[in-house]
């Protein structure tokens, strides 16, 4: 790195007060990772289809430049080029705000993701905290959205979205109160810590249920398939973003397929150890060209958020739609007890230190 | 005893499991997918598509306007007016077939006496006009004229089971 730069460029940055080096080094950081979210999002649509094509016998796009590789900018340059229709009868405001309103915290929840050992843009103590507000935060966006268009159809969405994410926004909660107390300590990067060491270290182990609860309320606040109610083109056409197009619509696409990323992301952190090797301690590794395989590192992080975009397809692919009631019915009456239980478990074994809880929470 | 069985299956996913085991197989199966303009389904010699009027090997047209075609035509779809040539033979003056009637039963070709109206395979042809699906008389000679060696290539192939 030393030796890339030329030494007057390292003598102006060493030159510059250190606030100013600090807002550049950040906003550079915050570019990256957005930047590299937003092609991660890009890229997912492509998968998605090229995954769920597989599983119908079919071979997915395969049209635009080598295998379809460029069918993502297709699809963005054909939405960029459209007209953006505002209804007439909408609140015109508040009908161009929402998109942004859901888009804005599927990426800025990306602030305390630890992506690799030492880096994290902001290292707050309460990053847990702040994923749980961020991720709820999303559903504002959804709700202002079927509301601002004035269409029933968009009202219906956003009702059941809404009413959706208060029922599984508790699970999660309740879900993370279980990793809290595993990691003890609000920061990802400490909970990450924790888990290193080899997979039967991760949290994935003794907090198996919570793990569940976690990654299908995390679909069902994605409003992805079987939970996507919230759009059911079956039903009511596109639900809250029935009447969007062109940039708007493009948006909101980006908004879901962020926070899908970010969904998998944050399964991975909390109970997969994040960019933490599983194979951590095969020592024997050391020195040869497969020593990333026991490296923690961001390589780690991106294949468990691959496996976790990947069980998002297939479940697209294979489970119908569920029913409303009983989207209501599995949040509050199994999800929420099953929660509750696991945590008095986990509380009870971690303080007798009994088999792969002893030891959590120290 | 079931109730308890079935409990333990809901909290095991088992249901769930089992659907995408389903499509999990499905997943690592090669697709089915004919990529269309690179690649095509085989085509039986007897496909029946664009219409065309043949001619005998010395250039006569084959077609002495009987008119059976126009009758059999369950759509409706010929129109034919005859008169007599300048050589006395007894001739089209006009040949026309409607390809948004036509309903590609190969009807005509079956009531053909001289096999001059014949269904070729040639499936991808379009109109970009209106009164572009009239096909008429000169139309329909020229798509025989430049299919001529295709088209006897089916016929022999379907003469053994005739």
């Amino acid at each position: 790195m030393k030796g890339l730069i030329p030494d007057f460029a390292l003598n102006i940055w060493a030159g510059l007060p250190p606030m100013v080096q600090y807002l550049v080094g950040t906003t550079t950081a915050i570019l990256i990772v957005t930047v590299g979210v937003i092609l991660t999002v890009a890229f997912s649509t492509y998968f998605e289809r090229k995954v769920i094509g597989s599983m119908q016998a079919r071979v997915g796009p395969n049209r635009v430049g080598p295998l379809g590789l460029g069918q993502p900018f297709a699809d963005v340059i054909k939405l960029l080029i459209k007209e953006i229709v505002v209804p007439a009868q909408s609140n015109k405001f508040l009908f161009i705000i929402a998109p942004l309103l859901t888009l804005i915290p599927a990426l800025a929840a990306w602030a305390v993701m630890p992506l690799f050992p030492g880096f994290v843009i902001a290292d707050i103590n309460a990053g847990l905290l702040y994923v749980l507000a961020l991720t709820s935060m999303g559903v504002y966006g959804v709700i202002l959205a079927g509301w601002a268009t004035n269409s029933k159809y968009a009202f219906l969405g956003a009702m059941r979205s809404a009413a959706q994410i208060v029922a599984y926004e508790i699970a999660m909660g309740f879900a993370l109160v279980g990793v809290l107390m595993a990691g003890g300590s609000l920061n990802l990067g400490d909970i990450v810590e924790k888990q290193s060491g080899g997979f039967l270290n991760w949290f994935l182990i003794p907090l198996f249920p919570l793990f569940l609860v976690y990654w299908i309320s995390g679909v069902a606040e994605t409003n992805r398939a079987p939970f996507d109610v919230a759009e059911g083109e079956s039903e009511i056409v596109a639900g809250f973003h029935v009447e969007y197009s062109g940039v708007a619509f493009a948006i909101f696409f980006l908004a879901e397929y962020a926070n899908m990323v970010l969904i998998s992301a944050l399964t991975a952190v909390f109970f997969l150890g994040g960019w933490a090797s599983p194979f951590e301690g095969w020592t024997f590794l050391q020195g040869t060209p497969l020593a990333f395989i026991a490296a923690p590192g961001f390589h780690w992080l991106f294949i468990k958020i691959a496996f976790f975009m990947y069980s998002f397809f297939w479940y697209r692919a294979t489970f119908p739609r569920y029913r409303y009631d009983q989207i209501m019915r599995l949040g509050w009456k199994v999800f929420i007890p099953v929660t509750i239980i696991w945590i008095a478990v986990e509380g009870v074994m971690a303080w007798m230190q009994v088999g792969p809880w002893a030891g959590l929470g120290t | 005893m079931s109730r308890a069985i079935s409990f333990i299956r809901t909290f095991a996913l088992w249901d769930l499991l089992k659907g995408l085991n389903v499509t999990g197989r499905n997943f690592f199966k090669k697709s089915v997918t004919i990529n269309y303009p690179e690649e095509k389904t085989p085509q039986s010699h007897r496909f029946r598509g664009l219409h065309a009027l043949r001619r005998y090997p010395n250039g006569e047209e084959r077609c002495i306007a009987c008119k059976l075609c126009e009758a059999v035509c369950p759509a409706l779809a010929i129109t034919i007016e005859s008169d007599v040539s300048e050589d006395g033979t007894r001739r089209t003056t006009r040949y026309d077939i409607d390809l948004f009637k036509c309903i590609y039963c190969g009807f005509c070709e079956e009531a053909c006496p001289v096999d001059a109206i014949v269904e070729t395979r040639i499936h991808e042809y379009h109109m970009e006009a209106p009164g572009e699906n009239i096909m008429t008389k000169d139309k329909l000679l020229a798509v025989g004229d430049k299919y001529d060696a295709m088209i006897s290539a089916d016929k022999a192939a379907d003469a053994p089971y005739r």
